[in-house]
């Protein structure tokens, strides 16, 4: 980065640490950073709309839409994430790639498992075999984002479909004296004072969801656990900058960057709870509303 | 046989056709000086110049990939690289699964290395990468085995006490036993295990054997293979 650490080996004291820190090994530790940000960021909004199509389909008059429902929720919570979080990207992959092979690839005489070989022909890989390196790095990340997802979709169709039933029936009632139908109350009604209930659950999810963050480690993405344990590593003159076990010092930096993470989302948190609190008939919108009086 | 050359050969007329070959290498990354990410988080080491050189000969475009140790069998196989250059030594457990082409570091010594010269190999505790040549060792040794997922841990483990000594591949230990500064000496006996390095490739992948096989043959027959070995494992490294 700076043109005196073009030697490090001549470097000494704070001189060296400049450069050790702005090293590209270390840039690319800087950087997963975002990486696990962006998971965040994607992954939430994902996982709470299938938290709300689970929910609904959970309470939907129609049966099998029911099962599904239900059945996605509790199979889902009854398998350990880390099962999951191995099991899922392995089995999208393949999945696709079978389904493209039975459609690219029809005049294929070969068997797609040959012992245990997973083989498919290389038009129907995903991605290509020719395609660069970042298309298999954005690929990964995909299916890491499917995968927490769906866990996170399914812990938090649970919480809104408890949430659903919190909302009290007087409410739904008076919705169906003023001559509103299913939909309209469940609309109008019901999702809009739902969320209150919703959010100690949801917020709950939202830390689990950050601190799960580091299994995107276990699913061969390169994630600030990665780096931190691979900078952390002692190093030898193989190295440019040599040094000792240092994995110690690395792992306090990623406590420091979690437990900053959790306090700001407590932080955002607790403002949106006083914002959906406001004008509901719980104990919160009640103090809020004895206190503007 | 015959049906499985001319699959083979249809292959490669066709992948000719369309498109020159692009080759993932996968490899560890963790494994100095076999393998490692240097400084500017780039593939480095012996297997990244070999492997290079390979690609060169053998008119591939190569492209580097890491994967956990544990793991990279398993996703050689589910097809996520093409080979496995990581400093594998080739085994008939391994063999099973995946082939090799031939070696192209000879059957090279495993090591000791302890705190004192003296520790208990055979009845102390032995610290080793898992899923390696010499966990396997350590374990039909008489010795309690002490697996860890990167070879940088079995080191630390002796470093911090919870281990009495580490095995692993002698090259791989001789610059950190050197650099210790007398903390860490060799222990015991050299062993001899394992059929030397080769490079991994799925069964089904003969023709990309085939196709690695000569060129590690053609750098050894010019003897740039030796050069390359003396170059990352010192003059007195095994060569061919």
């Amino acid at each position: 980065m700076f043109a005196s650490c073009a030697d490090p080996s001549s470097l000494e004291g704070l001189g060296w640490l400049m450069c050790y820190l702005t090293s590209g090994k270390h840039m690319l530790f800087y950087s997963s950073i975002g990486i696990v940000l962006l998971l965040l960021l994607i992954t939430a909004p994902i996982a709470l709309a299938f938290g709300f199509g689970g929910a609904v389909a959970a309470r939907s008059h129609f049966l099998p839409l029911r099962w599904f429902g239900k059945a996605y929720t509790s199979m889902v919570r009854g398998v350990p994430d880390i099962i999951f979080f191995l099991f899922v990207p392995i089995a999208m992959d393949q999945g696709f790639e079978w389904l493209r092979h039975k459609v690219k690839c029809s005049d294929w005489d070969q068997p797609v498992w040959q012992g245990n070989d997973f083989v498919v022909c290389p038009a129907a890989k995903l991605p290509l075999s020719t395609s660069p390196q970042w298309i298999h790095e954005t690929y990964g990340f995909f299916l890491a984002v499917l995968a927490f997802s769906i866990v996170f979709g399914a812990f938090a169709a649970n919480v809104i479909h408890g949430a659903m039933n919190a909302v009290p029936r007087a409410q739904m009632e008076t919705a169906e004296a003023y001559g509103m139908s299913h939909r309209q109350a469940f609309r109008r009604i019901l999702v809009p004072q739902m969320w209150i209930y919703a959010l100690p659950g949801l917020s709950n999810l939202w830390m689990i969801l950050i601190k799960a963050t580091p299994l995107l480690f276990l699913l061969g993405i390169r994630d600030i656990v990665y780096w931190a344990r691979e900078l952390g590593g002692s190093k030898t003159s193989h190295f440019d900058y040599p040094h000792p076990d240092w994995r110690l010092y690395y792992f306090l930096a990623l406590l420091v960057f979690y437990l900053l993470m959790t306090s700001v989302s407590e932080r955002v948190l607790r403002r949106i709870t006083a914002r959906l609190s406001h004008g509901q008939a719980t104990l919160g919108g009640e103090q809020q509303r004895k206190a503007a009086r | 046989m015959k049906k499985l050359l001319t699959a083979a050969a249809l292959l490669a007329l066709t992948a000719g056709l369309s498109q020159a070959q692009t080759i993932r290498m996968g490899t560890e990354g963790a494994y100095p000086p076999y393998n490692f990410i240097n400084d500017a988080g780039e593939v480095d080491g012996f297997e990244r110049e070999l492997g290079d050189e390979l690609c060169k000969r053998a008119e591939l475009t190569c492209e580097w990939v890491t994967n956990e140790w544990d793991s990279i069998i398993p996703n050689l196989v589910s097809g996520n690289y093409d080979t496995i250059i990581a400093g594998m030594s080739i085994t008939d457990e391994r063999d099973k699964v995946i082939d090799f082409t031939q070696n192209y570091i000879p059957p090279a010594a495993s090591a000791y290395a302890a705190l004192s010269a003296d520790a208990d190999l055979k009845g102390g505790v032995v610290a080793a990468q898992t899923a390696t040549i010499q966990a396997g060792y350590v374990a039909e040794s008489g010795a309690t085995l002490l697996e860890y997922p990167t070879p940088d841990e079995t080191v630390a483990a002796v470093r911090n006490g919870e281990a009495d000594a580490v095995f692993a591949d002698k090259d791989f230990l001789a610059p950190i036993v050197a650099e210790s500064g007398g903390e860490l000496v060799w222990a015991g006996q050299d062993v001899q295990i394992g059929g030397g390095i080769g490079v991994g490739v799925r069964e089904s992948d003969t023709e990309l054997k085939a196709t690695f096989d000569k060129a590690i043959q053609s750098m050894k027959d010019d003897g740039s293979l030796n050069a390359m070995i003396k170059k990352w494992f010192g003059e007195d490294a095994l060569v061919f």
